[in-house]
């Protein structure tokens, strides 16, 4: 039930945004979100509501730090 | 609609070297929960327990807001849904909880106006649809939720609608972890912490947890990839005798968590005292109407009181919220419990424990 999508943000406006969900347009709200998306951000949205911007630099942190965790390995090996 | 980087999140090759780093570091036999039903579904869907090694077992906790509900929160739901004057809207996953003599769905079948919603908004248009009627929304959820009713009643107030209230049944997660904790049947070495409910209370909401209890908290992801590594991040931990909070899901959670949507959840609901199924009563661990908003509690406006409830004959939800029992240890899973006729609320919605067991591990 706590589900939320990221969707692409295609237009903001003052509290509300419009996101492309698999090719199909849907309008958000913007009320309780703590940043203020930009178009071409993907925001986490659950009910209808936006709830926070996803960070595409966190997910490639993340990523690195596994590349890093196995070259690691490899070299102990 | 092309997400950068979820491909990798979702990739086996990535799963396996992270299993792999698992089966290097696990030598103690340990219990961790998983307290979300998205990640009891991911982790059946993708096999991760299949990945593991034997020491380690996944134990799903109440993470689902709909095997929580207590058979008198239905039954409160039911009467309510008998009276001609009313609409009642809801999330679709409450249709087939059972009651104690009934469900949503069955009254649905039997004329009672129940409509399906996304969002909690669209009960505010409902409501201005229909002026000649009563429109009550079923408020159930954790923290994702409680933020998402608490704007759309702000902004019923500020419309003066008049027609338009709620039963709030929403519940927080903090302290039910700690209710687990004190249970003394319960032997639980580490939480895998709910991505969504995090994004709104944040990494912060378990350091008293981890701090009080010495037990490791990982807030994790829903893509395969994001469930290992919090495991990988909890088993080293309690290998290496520590305790401690780890974010494992940053792209989406940050300590602090979305602190604009806690102050609008506090503006319209105060803390209170809920009963759980399984858990019992938790204090303040449920969101009740401030006074303020006292004109949008249903309870106000109809007599909704209802007999204490016990829980279906037979049926081990309550265990299986605990972690004490598994499904299959339920005598009436996948025999007269079934996801096409649900005793036990724990097979009703798609996220939880029984039902994710029943399609993924049959
Ligand atoms: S199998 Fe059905 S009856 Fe048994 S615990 Fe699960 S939901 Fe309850």
């Amino acid at each position: 039930m706590c589900l939320a999508v990221p969707m692409k943000v295609l237009e903001v406006e003052e509290n509300v945004a419009r996101v492309d969900i698999g090719g199909a347009g849907k309008t958000i709200r913007l009320d309780i979100i703590d940043k203020r998306p930009e178009v071409g951000d993907y925001v986490i949205v659950h009910a209808g509501f936006a709830i926070n911007v996803l960070d595409e630099k966190e997910a490639e942190i993340t990523l690195g730090y596994f590349k890093e965790l196995f070259a690691h390995d490899s070299e102990a090996h | 609609m092309t997400l950068k980087h979820i491909s990798e999140y979702r990739d086996g090759e990535i799963c396996k070297e992270i299993a792999k780093k698992i089966h290097v570091i696990s030598q103690k036999k340990i219990r961790l929960m998983e307290v979300c039903g998205t990640h009891t579904m991911s982790i059946s869907r993708n096999g991760i327990r299949s990945l593991l090694p034997k020491t380690i077992t996944l134990l799903s906790g109440p993470g689902c807001p709909v095997c929580v509900t207590t058979p008198a929160e239905v039954d409160q739901w039911v009467k309510l849904a008998r009276k001609k004057e009313v609409i009642v809207v809801t999330f679709g996953d409450l249709l087939r909880v059972p009651g104690s003599e009934s469900s949503l769905g069955a009254e649905r079948a039997n004329g009672a106006d129940i409509r399906v919603v996304y969002s909690p908004l669209d009960c505010l248009r409902i409501a201005q649809n229909n002026p000649g009627r009563e429109v009550v929304f079923l408020g159930i959820g954790f923290e994702t939720t409680a933020p998402t009713v608490a704007a759309s009643l702000i902004e019923a107030k500020k419309s003066g609608l008049k027609n338009f209230s709620i039963i709030s049944n929403h519940k927080l997660v903090p302290p039910a972890l700690f209710a687990l904790l004190e249970n003394q049947k319960v032997k639980i070495d580490g939480f895998i912490c709910p991505g969504h409910v995090s994004v709104i209370i944040g990494g912060q909401a378990y350091s008293s947890l981890v701090d009080k209890c010495q037990i490791p908290c990982v807030v994790a992801g829903f893509e395969p990839v994001d469930i290992l590594q919090s495991i990988y991040l909890l088993a080293s931990q309690i290998e290496a005798g520590r305790a401690e909070l780890k974010i494992a899901y940053r792209r989406v959670v940050a300590f602090e968590g979305n602190e604009k949507a806690r102050d609008i959840m506090y503006q319209v609901f105060d803390v209170c005292d809920r009963r759980w199924r399984g858990l019992g009563m938790i204090p303040e661990s449920g969101l009740e109407l401030k006074e303020e908003f006292y004109t949008f509690r249903a309870e106000e406006r109809f007599d909704l009181s209802v007999p204490d409830a016990k829980d279906p004959p037979g049926c081990a939800c309550g265990e299986i919220l605990c972690g004490t029992k598994s499904p299959h240890e339920c005598s009436l899973f996948g025999k007269s419990c079934r996801p096409d006729q649900p005793v036990g609320p724990c097979m009703v919605s798609s996220e939880g424990t029984c039902a994710a067991y029943y399609r993924y591990q049959q």
